[in-house]
Formats: C-alpha cells, sequence, structure tokens
C-alpha cells in the first residue's frame, strides 16, 4: 500500500493535492484495495458546489458501494473524463489516472491529515 | 455457534498458500478465506474462458454411514438418498419442520452403506446437529469431519484438460453430479464433478496434509493453460451469473425450496416420513408468497442485497443478491418479489415467465413502462426482469 508523502488524506479514504486555489481529489490505495475492482463512479458535474466532510458521489466495486465525502468546501470545477469509461483507473492508478475531481476551494482546508497521520489511521482499520 | 472464538478465524490447509499468492483475505463464517488473489473481475473471467483454482476448505463435511445411514438421510433430508447409485451426488436441502430451508446440501453416496454431506461453512453445525437428532432411531453414525478434509475446486472449461493427466481418474467417464476414488499428482482424493460457478470442473476431496500438494501441482500444470487462483468474490459473482442461490441470500429459515423455485429438490412422493413433510407438502399446494426472479439493472448503479424492490414506486420485494457482472457487463441481481409482479414483470420484459432459461437478448420493454425499480440508496433505478440464469455455458455438459 502507498500513501504518496506530498499528498494530503482525509479518514474516508480520499486524497487531496492541493496547487494553490484548486484541490485535486481521489480515493487512496488503501481504500481501492478494500474496494476491489471498481466498476461506477459517479461525482457531481462540473459548477455543482460542495461541503466538507458531505457525501458527493459514490464508488461501486464488485462487491459493494461507498460513498464519496467532499474533502474541502467549493466547487466542482472538473471530472475526470476517462473514469466513466475505465473506472478501472482507480484500481490501477489511483493517484495518478485515476484522479475523480478539482475542486475550487472556497476557503483553506481544514482537518485534512498528514501522510503519517494516515498510515497511522489505515493500520488501526487493518 | 461454529466459531466459539469468534476472534480468531480459523484457517484452513492452504493457508500458507494463499499468503504466498498475496492474496486479499476475509473472515467468512468463522474462516479466514481468500476473498481475491488479484482482480477479482479477472478471476471471474479466467473461469468462464479458462480455468480458477478455489479454496473450498471452509465446507463442511459429514460423514452419514451405517447399515441406517440411507434411511436415516431419507427421513432428515428433503430428498431420496436411498435411491441414489453409490458414486452419485445430488442437491439437495435440510428444512426445519415448518419447511424453512436449515441449509442446501451435496449429498455424495460414497458406498451402500456411507455418505458424505458437504454443508455450507456457516450451517455445519446447525447441519450435524439436525442430523444427529434425525438419525436417532437409525442404525448410523454421524461424524463432523470437516477438519479430516481438504476441498479444492478446479473450475472452468480448460478445468478436465488440467487435471487429466495428474490424475488416474478417466474424466471422460466421470459424468456431472458424481464422485470417484482415484489420485491426483500421486495423493489419493474424492474427484467429483460438481461446483458453484456454471462452468464444468472438478471437486477434489482430500486429506489436508496432501492440499498443498495437490494445489501446485494443479496450478503448475494449468498455468499455460490460464489457469488462475479465484477467491471467494470471484466465485459469488459466477454463481449469481449461473442463477444459483447462496444460504442466507436466497435460502433461509423463513423460506422453503418452493419459495426459491427449488420445490423439484423436495421428494413429496418417497415412501416414509420426513421432517418438514406437512408443511412442504402444503407449500407444494400453495399459491406461491413470492417469486425468485432475475433482475437486470437500468443504469450502472447495483442493486445489493436488501435493497427493496419496487412496483408503481410501491415496495414489491428484496433484493436477496446482486453484482455487477463480469460476463454481461451490467448490474444484475435476485430478487423475491410479490407473484403479480414476476408475471406482470416478466411480461413486459421479455415475454419468458420466471425460472431456469437460457438467457437471450432482452428487451428493455419492462423498464421503458418504468414499473419496475429497485430503491438503490435513496433512488429508484430502473430495472427488468430477467430470465435465470443470467449465463448459460455454451459447450455441452460433459457426459
Amino acid at each position: 500500500m502507498t500513501v504518496p508523502e506530498n499528498l494530503s488524506y482525509t479518514a474516508e479514504h480520499e486524497w487531496v493535492a492541493i496547487d494553490d486555489t484548486v484541490a485535486s481529489v481521489g480515493i487512496t490505495d488503501f481504500a481501492q484495495q478494500a474496494l476491489g475492482d471498481v466498476v461506477y463512479v459517479s461525482v457531481p458535474a462540473p459548477g455543482t458546489a460542495v461541503t466538507a466532510g458531505e457525501p458527493f458521489g459514490e464508488v461501486e466495486s464488485t462487491k459493494s458501494v461507498s460513498d464519496l465525502y467532499s474533502p474541502v468546501d467549493g466547487e466542482v470545477i472538473e471530472a475526470n473524463p476517462e473514469i466513466d469509461d475505465d473506472p478501472g483507473l482507480v484500481n490501477t492508478d489511483p493517484y495518478g489516472a485515476g484522479w475523480l475531481v478539482k475542486i475550487r476551494m472556497a476557503d483553506d482546508p481544514a482537518g485534512l491529515l498528514t501522510p503519517e497521520e494516515y498510515t497511522a489511521l489505515t493500520k488501526e482499520a487493518g | 455457534m461454529t466459531t466459539p472464538d469468534a476472534a480468531k478465524p480459523r484457517q484452513t490447509p492452504l493457508h500458507d498458500v494463499h499468503e504466498q499468492l498475496g492474496a486479499s483475505m476475509t473472515e467468512f463464517a468463522g474462516w479466514l478465506m481468500p476473498l481475491r488473489y488479484r482482480s477479482e473481475t479477472a478471476e471471474h473471467q479466467a473461469v468462464r474462458s479458462h480455468a480458477g483454482l478455489f479454496d473450498l476448505s471452509h465446507m463442511g463435511e459429514i460423514l452419514v454411514a451405517g447399515p441406517g445411514a440411507a434411511a436415516a438421510l431419507d427421513y432428515a433430508l428433503v430428498g431420496q438418498p436411498s435411491s441414489m447409485a453409490p458414486g452419485r451426488a445430488r442437491y439437495t436441502m435440510i428444512c426445519a419442520a415448518d419447511g424453512g430451508v436449515l441449509d442446501d446440501l451435496i449429498v455424495y453416496r460414497l458406498a451402500d452403506e456411507e455418505f458424505l454431506v458437504v454443508a455450507n461453512a456457516a450451517n455445519t453445525g446447525v447441519v450435524d446437529a439436525a442430523l444427529r437428532d434425525r438419525a436417532q432411531g437409525h442404525d448410523a453414525r454421524i461424524t463432523d469431519q470437516t477438519d479430516g478434509y481438504a476441498l479444492i475446486a478446479i473450475q472452468g472449461p480448460a478445468a478436465a484438460g488440467i487435471l487429466g493427466p495428474l490424475t488416474d481418474v478417466a474424466l471422460d467417464g466421470v459424468k456431472y453430479y458424481t464422485s470417484h476414488r482415484g489420485t491426483v499428482a500421486g495423493r489419493e482424493v474424492l474427484l467429483a464433478r460438481t461446483g458453484y460457478t456454471g462452468e464444468d470442473g472438478f471437486e477434489l476431496f482430500s486429506q489436508p496434509g496432501d492440499a498443498e500438494h495437490i494445489w501446485r501441482a494443479l496450478s503448475e500444470a494449468g498455468t499455460a493453460a490460464g489457469l488462475v487462483p479465484a477467491g471467494l468474490a470471484a466465485r459469488d459473482t459466477l454463481r449469481l451469473e449461473a442463477g444459483m442461490p447462496l444460504y442466507g441470500n436466497e435460502l433461509g429459515p423463513d423460506m422453503t425450496p418452493f419459495d426459491a423455485g427449488l420445490g423439484r429438490v423436495v421428494k413429496l412422493d418417497k415412501p416414509g416420513d420426513f421432517v418438514g413433510r406437512a408443511a412442504l407438502a402444503a407449500a407444494a399446494q400453495a399459491p406461491p408468497r413470492r417469486v425468485l426472479v432475475g433482475l437486470r439493472g437500468g443504469t450502472r448503479r447495483v442493486p445489493r442485497h436488501g435493497y427493496p424492490v419496487l412496483w408503481d414506486g410501491q415496495p414489491a420485494g428484496t433484493v436477496t443478491s446482486g453484482a455487477p457482472s463480469p460476463t454481461l457487463g451490467v448490474p444484475i441481481a435476485m430478487a423475491y418479489v410479490e407473484p403479480e409482479v414476476a408475471e406482470a414483470g416478466a411480461a413486459a420484459g421479455t415475454g419468458a415467465g420466471p425460472g431456469a432459461a437460457v438467457p437471450d437478448e432482452t428487451s428493455p420493454a419492462g423498464s421503458a413502462d418504468g414499473r419496475l425499480a429497485v430503491d438503490i440508496r435513496g433512488r429508484a433505478e430502473p430495472a427488468v426482469i430477467t430470465p435465470l440464469p443470467f449465463y448459460h455455458r455454451t459447450q455441452d455438459r460433459p457426459r
């Protein structure tokens, strides 16, 4: 399981890459391994307002369905156009080609976890 | 019940093999089992196109032996094991007095006075206790031998080709639902042509200490033919596509075999009484309370166990199993629905009634009028009733 050093995380197993006021969001390697093969991801369309900690989409895998929670407050400005045709990207490249949405943040992010904190959390879960 | 020490799941004789293969392990019915080795979708597809290797050592093996064994089983089960020839196997059920299903089973007649009853892992204790109780007054010994057996399944169109060179059993002569004693890779096994995937395949009962040797021999021999290890996740989608019931989903103590559309396993014409006879005779005559149907999802969201089925927006049933079908590429499910809904939905969907049939291209007419839906996490998603099984292998069943 990989937990890149340059990202922030949530307790709901999302990763966040912050570039100025834009947050790119996906699910972690730990999450994709736990879910199994992802077959469908629903995320909000660009223009949708999202609230930190609130569900904003879902991930369907062979065995289960899970909510996606927005890690930040803001507005969705882009959804990964490849995911609809190839949801398996979430499994094969969760931190790269498997990214899900980009959100223009309304304010500074709060309550995100460091890689160390997230790693500790997954060890408890595992 | 079967796991007095819930904190410590039991390990199968193949545990080290799974660890070496890097399997994702999961606790299932008190056992630590491989859920998947890599991608469960790839494992599923390998079984459909080539072959898969499964560890099923969690299944319960209960031996029923003695001069009264056949009579005891005729009384204890809804089928008629006394009518089976040695070497034959049969799918059957054990029911409570009220007709509710305690477990679905495969019974192998090993000899005139010896039967092997294979039970679901979660129910082995219940089945063992019920058999002991029901065998009273018969000259039969009941022994739970689950710890004395490993069970490996090799399933898929390439299974016979891989297993053949490794066994002294002539597989051409092994009919579906029969068992033979022989060797695989030099180790003694009971070799049966049975399975739970909808493909041709074999199940190999061996000594626990021989399981790893047999697994490795099959693995080595089969790799070139596309054999991969396959976990419980793939097993579940394979059986769902094949329309096979899973205890706890399609079967349970509050359902009779007739509810599940499996009334044919109840041998009401067998001589003598059996547990559940009166209730099952009544169930056979009564109009169905509910009907097990196949559903095909109209969107990419997946109907899953426990989700309500809606007809004109009103609750009309419950999904028992559901998954994205790797073979069909759409969500599929089984559900219990009200009989009127099954009839109307089937007429709208395919013109075919419920029950086993060869699936063909389903017209979306049933969803077009929008009456049937599944409540998927608060949103009604259209679905159509489609004949079971969802998948039927095209090759002829081996003779």
